[in-house]
């Protein structure tokens, strides 16, 4: 080892960053990244509020007292980081995972992070997080050797400890750093090889035995619950207000400022009867509704950004007529996060401090500083291991409402939403209408293929399969409802669109839905995943039997590859389609930890399974018409197919993220199925209302 | 009003509002927090506790009629230190993502097994039907109650 590595870095001397000195004497390692391998590129706002070099994304912290510590503004949000980054670490530190402690998604305490979104945690973090490891584990040897004065060679590292397997003599890691305070600094690494094997969630003990506390789950001293007076409809602005009945109510507190109006109570109940208490009326505006928001979605362009052209080639127009043209239709879906958005904030003197579950601390910290026209270093946010999000909680608008409620009365308050108002006030996965023209050679290759997506988004846009003639455009709409990000994004729809497309372009060529897709493919990866499916799934050796049907569906986004068969039944009367087995095979380049891949591979067909046959909104005029469980079905154990999962490793490649793009196969794949059994086409999502007797 | 909420063997006396949930009492005067909302009407399960043995959904059961009756929560399966069946099952079998609904699952679970001491997958999916786990863990949560039964049958655990 060079003696580099003991150098201290002038710049981070410890009496300039107390954080350091927060954590005592041993070794710290700094990772730093490239600036443009932070997730969503360089905004020019790294590490505002910490005195630190601007592009450290993570640190590791070896302690006297053998603590090893691993801060990072990663949030762990049900997709399993804190277990991936955990096993990195201790693969690496040959340390047990329990002797490891990862601080996450602490705005005062862990470096900044543009969130944790977009399958990046694993890719990114990870392999940074395993090299720094690494760098800690020799220099650990490297102590041990200077201090035995033995060749740093002949030691190794086991279970927290530095040997000596001539001797037998060992030492732990905090005795070596003891007297030490040395910081290294790891830039950026080409991604070792991570190992393959399984780790439980690491705090898993917490969740079953309930000692987990969640954001809603929190208490402070003198917490007071809050709530918050919705309008009837997006847009209304208050017109009368009467809230005296509700101020008379004991222990009640009614804040109102313009169109906020909230109240603090002593518990959840009296915040609810003290709502009920205020007489508002309220302005409201006519709004589109579901019923013509595909009209509307195409008549009205987004004026302020342009339409996307992602892809246009066209190299021959003659003998390319378009043979097939259809259209689909993407309805609005919520992510329904079991745990609703929740808040707990606190203030003390100007300093405001806010536990809350979401995906973008630092992005949260922005908004509730620019809220409350404070410096961002008198923010502090804290996020708990969050009831998951699937994209959901980007946001910060409970945080703010707290913390607002919180100032206005003085003392902490914990706002959780209902689930009426995490239907209707968070945002949703775009609707959207994708029209698609192709035409298909005598020979059976696609020979023109033309896709445009209005609002639905552009990610998973681009055509996996070859086709020398292509137009691919994104043209974004205004959108009546409030939209964001969502598990695999725009990639379902697209995906949607696209494999029912082939399917049906199969049939015009005459050619099994296998075959043919195999004969304009040469990505080898997806091909990979798609033979692979099939095979396991017994594609096209056994007729399916009567009211049942076959339908398979491929896709590529992320850097991750999908393929899944799916099976479905019919009840012939009522046409209710169960989903009787699915077959997916996913590579995402080495696998991490096999087992929580293919956790994350189930749960993202069948959260794609719900979105496929019944999920939707339904809003009319500024209202969301279904914003409960008992009016929007999400998937049941009973809606569970037999499931098969097929992990291809490829440990030659970088590993990429997985918790989204197993999600974009299921939907055509059933659809597909849907047609194989009842010769129906359904081109929209959700499929079922289309099909359903009765 | 008091009532005595016999709450995992303890008695806790509670000055409440009668028509509160048993929920909201668990939680916010008790801050027994494992037990959890998700719908507050009752179609989610993340509220499930154990009502005179019976599941029941706390967020629809008002804190008066549970009053006097043994109520169990998830903070009361662990026996001196060692985890019911099911909740090492569930820790065996990974049956959890976010974790958010894994208290309404394992009591909703537990209470199947003092019922049917082998549930099939059929028996398990209509017992746990009004049970929402977001992430998409049924297929191991079934799979942790067939294996915390087989365990159970073969007296791993009291
Ligand atoms: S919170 Fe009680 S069933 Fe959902
Ligand atoms: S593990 Fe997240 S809801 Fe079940």
């Amino acid at each position: 080892m060079s003696d580099a590595v003991f150098e201290k870095l002038a710049a981070l001397t410890p009496d300039r960053r107390s954080f350091l000195k927060a954590l005592g004497g041993g070794l710290t390692f700094l990772l730093t990244f490239e600036a443009d391998a932070q997730e969503s590129g360089a905004n020019g706002h790294h590490g505002r509020g910490h005195s630190l070099p601007e592009n450290i994304s993570a640190w590791l912290h070896i302690g006297e007292d053998n603590t090893i510590t691993v801060f990072t503004g990663k949030v762990e949000v049900g997709q399993n980081a804190r277990t991936a980054l955990t096993q990195a670490v201790s693969e690496e530190l040959r340390t047990p995972p329990q002797a490891i402690r990862l601080v996450m998604g602490d705005t005062d305490r862990t470096p900044f992070d543009m969130g944790t979104f977009g399958s990046r945690t694993t890719p990114t973090m990870a392999p940074q997080l395993r090299r720094a490891a690494v760098a800690a584990r020799e220099t650990l040897l490297d102590l041990a050797a200077r201090r035995w004065k033995v060749g740093a060679s002949s030691l190794e590292a086991a279970n927290g400890c530095v040997r000596n397997p001539a001797t037998g003599k060992t030492i732990s890691f905090g005795e070596l750093t003891k007297g030490q305070s040395f910081v290294q600094s790891i830039g950026p690494v080409k991604v070792d090889k991570p190992l393959s094997r399984s780790l439980a969630k690491v705090d898993g003990r917490d969740f079953v035995t309930g000692k987990h506390r969640f954001t809603a789950d929190l208490k402070r001293p003198g917490m007071l619950y809050g709530g918050i007076l919705r309008p009837p409809a997006f847009h209304a602005t208050v017109s009368s207000l009467d809230t005296s009945t509700a101020e008379k109510l004991p222990g009640v507190h009614v804040v109102h400022d313009g169109d906020f109006i909230g109240v603090t109570a002593p518990n959840s109940l009296a915040v609810t009867r003290a709502l009920a208490a205020i007489k508002a009326t309220w302005k409201t505006e006519p709004q589109p509704s579901n019923k013509n928001l595909f009209e509307y979605l195409k008549a009205n362009p987004d004026g302020d950004a342009a339409s996307e052209v992602v892809r246009s080639s066209v190299i021959a127009v003659d003998g390319n007529r378009p043979q097939l043209w259809t259209t689909y239709h993407i309805s609005y879906i919520a992510h329904v996060p079991l745990e609703p958005r929740a808040a707990v904030a606190e203030w003390n003197g100007s300093k405001l401090t806010v536990w809350t579950g979401t995906q973008r601390p630092f992005g949260v910290r922005s908004e509730l500083a620019e809220a409350f026209h404070l410096p961002e270093e008198s923010v502090r946010v804290l996020v708990p291991d969050t009831g998951s999000a699937y994209g959901g909680k980007h946001t910060g608008e409970c945080a703010v409402e707290a913390a607002t409620l919180a100032k206005a009365v003085g003392r902490p308050i914990k706002l959780v939403w209902t689930r009426e108002e995490e239907f209707t006030w968070a945002y949703f996965r775009p609707a959207g209408v994708i029209e698609i023209r192709s035409a298909v050679g005598k020979d059976g290759r696609i020979t023109a293929w033309e896709f445009h997506n209005y609002n639905s988004g552009a990610s998973g846009i681009t055509m996996p399969y070859d086709v020398p003639n292509q137009e691919i455009v994104y043209h974004p709409s205004r959108s009546p409802l409030r939209q964001g990000s969502y598990r695999g994004l725009a990639s379902t729809a697209n995906n949607f669109a696209r494999e029912s497309h082939m399917d049906d372009l199969a049939r015009a060529a005459g050619l099994d839905p296998l075959a043919f897709r195999l004969k304009n493919l040469t990505n080898q990866r997806l091909r990979a995943v798609l033979t692979a499916a099939a095979e396991r799934f017994g594609w096209g050796r056994a007729k399916v039997g009567a009211n049942r049907g076959a339908g398979l569906a491929c896709g590529t986004e992320k850097g991750g590859y999908v393929a899944t068969c799916a099976e479905i039944s019919v009840d012939p009367d009522t046409r209710n389609v169960k989903v009787e087995r699915v077959v997916t095979a996913f590579e995402c380049g080495a696998i991490v930890n096999p087992d929580q891949l293919k956790n994350q591979v189930e749960g993202a067909g069948l959260m794609g399974l719900g979105g496929a046959l019944f999920e939707a909104i339904q809003f009319a005029n500024g209202r969301i018409l279904n914003p409960k469980l008992s009016e929007y079905r999400v998937p049941r154990f009973s809606d569970l197919p037999a499931l098969e999962t097929i992990l291809l490793n490829r440990r030659d490649l970088d590993s990429s993220g997985a918790g989204e793009t197993p999600i974009m196969a299921i939907a055509p794949a059933i659809g597909n199925a849907i047609y194989d059994a009842l010769q129906i086409r359904v081109r929209a999502l959700p499929m079922a209302p289309h099909i359903v007797r009765g | 009003m008091q009532i005595e909420l016999l709450v995992n063997g303890r008695i806790h006396r509670v000055d409440t509002d009668l028509e509160r949930s048993l929920l909201n009492v668990l939680r916010e005067d008790l801050d027994l927090t494992g037990t959890k909302y998700g719908c507050g009407e009752g179609e989610c399960g993340a509220c499930t506790v154990l009502l005179d043995g019976q599941p029941a959904r706390s967020c629809l059961t008002p804190a008066n009629a549970a009053a006097g009756k043994p109520i169990t929560t998830i903070e009361g399966l662990e026996k001196d230190g060692a985890l019911h069946p099911l909740q090492q099952a569930f820790l065996d079998a990974d049956a959890l993502q976010c974790g958010y609904c894994t208290s309404g699952m394992i009591l909703a679970g537990a209470a199947l097994l003092q019922k049917n001491s082998s549930p099939q997958p059929d028996d398990i999916i209509h017992a746990m039907q009004g049970n929402i786990c977001r992430c998409g863990t049924y297929p191991r949560i079934i799979h942790a109650i067939q294996s915390a039964a087989a365990s159970m049958k073969r007296g791993e655990h009291v």
